[in-house]
């Protein structure tokens, strides 16, 4: 204990000085720290303190204001899309983005693939005892943005504190609610013989960037985060091509190849993809060339898979493309009769190979 | 990408395909040593372009898959050990051993983690004085160097806590051994371009000469591979039998001597067991003697764990190429990534996994080309 408690005066001593070194007037409360301490999960006065100084300013609106047990929300139409996600990305911040950002933009997309127009954001945080309150600081900046940037509100949160080692700095759980539009109702199952596929950007740039800031790599390779808001591009398909837009998915966790494995088992068709129009940004070739990972299954979080009438599937490119997270859209396959349930790739040589679900992690090879 | 997709490009493959096409006066049977190389042509679908004039058999060469199921128990019941933190290449956490895989350990509580270099674990033992560190010393010469140089490191440096869980295999004995089998229907072999990158190839000279066979030192991409069948098809129909080098942008003669010293300070050959073939003579490495404080067989007596293969796993078979992949009445029932049953079904450069993920139409009609 006497351990912890140099180090707890050691980080006051920090903070108090950080305080006093930015020049702030306003009276510092008594105990003040630069990290979160399990007493700021008490449900006392260092709760409310956290709820009052970090987040409320920042998530600021009327419905959270009202600090009830729950949030009375109205919702447009007789029909609404609630998602839930929660996020546990080590480390918290990567080159683009941080957790915060992948907390709003996760949900928010995933309301948005099934045609909803994002409204409104739960948030709970599970806070390790120790995150600095820089860190949290940052993050709860970046889901701020985030959320204005995507036009939804954080209605309701949950903050609690856990001790050290049981959480790996912090864990954010988001739920999101979106109003649908009766006529625009993508779903997975929704794949038909002859559609076109699309991707909205280059594949593999998150997880990537991921790898690469976890240190045990030593890479240093340029690339960052595509973590971003996918529902200006879904209005953008919504617009210009309707009810051709059949399927829409973001393919986070298992990448590209996952996703549309799931869709081909949901629409019971088949998916043929061309190797030679896969758009892979080099340093992802790269890093996943030395690892010996496929960059179909890794992770991305700010393109969509759209999955339209072939007629529509130059109009749905252009209509991507208009956005600065689209402008590289590029039809990559097309939805076939043949192999339901499988994707398979014509390679550059013209021979096809299937493209499975992977069974658990992508793991590194040997040699 | 610049050193990889000029060894990829379609009009080079192509061609060379044509000119193998042309050139083989009948079916020549040609194995690929290496792993990588099973992976590149089951993935890029090569098998199916020369259809009619070369059969590929897809040799033993995967350190995951040859690894001994005996050696896989050691490594779970040292990674489980409280007091150990249990370092791997990550393709040998799915391997599984009698009673599960290094992943479950790491659910249940053992600590175990993914290193590039066993170089890295050598650190890991440096930072945690307190705990004993031992790497798991898997693969063929091309790992030998690095794992060779971290127990000279470690010798060096004095750190008491690390240990090597060995179980390194060498090229030319399994050769011999597949050559040696009254079933052998090898005509010649792809030898391994990394392999060859650290010991040259002069080791197999003797080889050609004794058996007759060509082997041509390859590569990893499809160009290469390419070339190197076609050099064989050539030296076949010639009537030739000599060790000729494709992957000369990597390897020369005498291979990288330096690295060569440090493997036989550190290691010297011992007969070792290969999973789903058995024990082949002075087939593997084992540290000298005077290296003996950093054998983790040693160090945590585990000679007294031994086990024997699964029944239905018909691995031996393949790895010899006996029968392809699809021929176990396991293989895609019984046998899946998901539940493998043998080793080659585990890596991604295992022949039985690399025909599962990319290749199980080859034996059903397609709608489209039946």
């Amino acid at each position: 204990m006497s351990a912890r408690s140099d180090s707890q005066a050691r980080s006051i001593g920090k903070g108090i000085s950080r305080i006093a070194s930015a020049g702030l007037t306003c009276p510092v409360p008594a105990g003040a720290v630069d990290c979160v301490l399990l007493g700021h999960g008490s449900g006392g006065k260092l709760s409310a303190a956290l709820l009052a100084e970090r987040f409320l300013p920042r998530f600021g609106n009327d419905v959270l204001a009202q600090l009830g047990d729950a949030a009375i929300v109205e919702v447009p139409g007789d029909r609404m899309a609630v998602s839930t996600d929660s996020f546990v990305v080590s480390p918290l911040e990567f080159p683009g983005g941080n957790i915060g950002h992948l907390a709003v933009h996760g949900t928010v997309n995933d309301l948005a693939m099934m045609g909803a127009e994002p409204l409104y954001l739960s948030a709970g945080f599970i806070l390790e005892e120790g995150l600095p309150f820089d860190v949290l600081d940052r993050v709860l900046d970046s889901m701020a943005e985030a959320a204005s940037e995507a036009g939804v509100i954080v209605i309701t949160g949950d903050t609690k504190v856990v001790e050290r080692g049981k959480a790996d700095g912090m864990f954010i759980n988001t739920t999101g609610i979106g109003s649908l539009d009766s006529t625009f109702r993508p779903g997975p199952d929704r794949a038909r013989a002859g559609d076109a596929v699309i991707v909205s950007g280059p594949i593999g740039a998150h997880g990537v960037a991921i790898m690469a800031a976890r240190d045990d790599l030593g890479f240093e390779v340029e690339v960052r985060s595509d973590t971003a808001c996918l529902a200006p591009l879904v209005r953008s398909l919504r617009e210009v091509c309707g009810e051709s837009v059949h399927v829409l998915r973001d393919p986070t966790r298992g990448g590209v190849a996952s996703a549309l494995n799931e869709i081909a088992a949901s629409s019971g068709v088949g998916v043929r993809l061309d190797e030679g129009s896969l758009p892979f940004p080099d340093p992802v070739r790269a890093v996943c060339e030395i690892l010996g990972l496929d960059p179909l299954y890794v992770a991305n979080e700010g393109i969509l898979v759209a999955i339209v009438e072939e007629d529509a599937a130059d109009d749905a490119v252009t209509a991507l493309r208009s956005h600065a997270e689209g402008s590289s859209a590029v039809r990559v396959g097309t939805i076939t009769e043949d192999r339901p349930g499988f994707v398979v790739l014509t390679t550059g040589l013209g021979v096809s190979r299937i493209v499975d679900m992977l069974p658990g992690d992508q793991l590194p090879r040997i040699c | 990408m610049k050193y990889v997709s000029e060894y990829r490009d379609p009009e080079l493959a192509r061609s060379l395909i044509d000119r193998i096409l042309a050139t083989a006066s009948r079916p020549r049977v040609l194995m690929e040593v290496c792993g990588g190389q099973t992976h590149t042509i089951v993935r890029q679908g090569l098998q199916e372009l020369l259809r009619g004039a070369v059969d590929m058999i897809h040799g033993p060469g995967c350190p995951v898959c040859v690894t001994p199921l005996e050696q896989i128990d050691r490594a779970l019941h040292l990674a489980a050990r409280p007091d150990v933190i249990f370092t791997s290449f990550g393709d040998m956490l799915r391997v599984p051993g009698s009673d599960g895989d290094l992943l479950q350990v790491r659910a249940r509580g053992g600590e175990v983690r993914v290193v590039y270099s066993p170089l890295d674990a050598l650190e890991i033992a440096r930072a945690q004085p307190d705990r004993e560190v031992v790497f798991f010393a898997v693969g063929f010469e091309t790992t030998a160097p690095a794992n060779a140089m971290a127990v000279w490191r470690a010798r060096e440096l004095g750190v008491s806590n690390f240990s090597v869980l060995v179980s390194h295999v060498t090229v030319p004995p399994a050769i011999r051994a597949i050559l040696d089998a009254p079933d052998n229907r090898v005509e010649a072999f792809l030898a391994a371009g990394h392999v060859c990158t650290v010991m040259g190839w002069k080791e197999y000279e003797p080889l050609v000469e004794e058996y007759g066979v060509p082997i041509v030192v390859t590569g990893f991409e499809s160009v290469d591979i390419l070339e190197g069948i076609y050099m064989a098809i050539r030296q076949l129909e010639e009537g030739r039998a000599e060790v000729e080098n494709q992957y000369v942008r990597s390897v020369r003669r005498a291979g990288n001597e330096p690295a060569q010293e440090l493997v036989s300070k550190v290691f010297v050959p011992v007969d070792r067991k290969w999973r789903g073939i058995g024990e082949i003579p002075q087939s593997g490495l084992g540290l000298r003697e005077e290296f003996a404080a950093f054998d983790a067989e040693k160090r945590f007596q585990l000679e007294s764990i031994r086990t024997s293969e699964p029944e239905a796993c018909m691995a031996g078979d393949v790895l010899r190429g006996r029968i392809k992949p699809f021929e176990c009445p396991a293989f895609g029932d019984e046998c899946t990534p998901e539940r493998p049953l043998g080793a080659p079904m585990v890596s991604s450069e295992g022949a039985c996994a690399a025909y599962y993920n990319y290749a199980r139409f080859q034996q059903q009609p397609s709608a489209e080309t039946a």
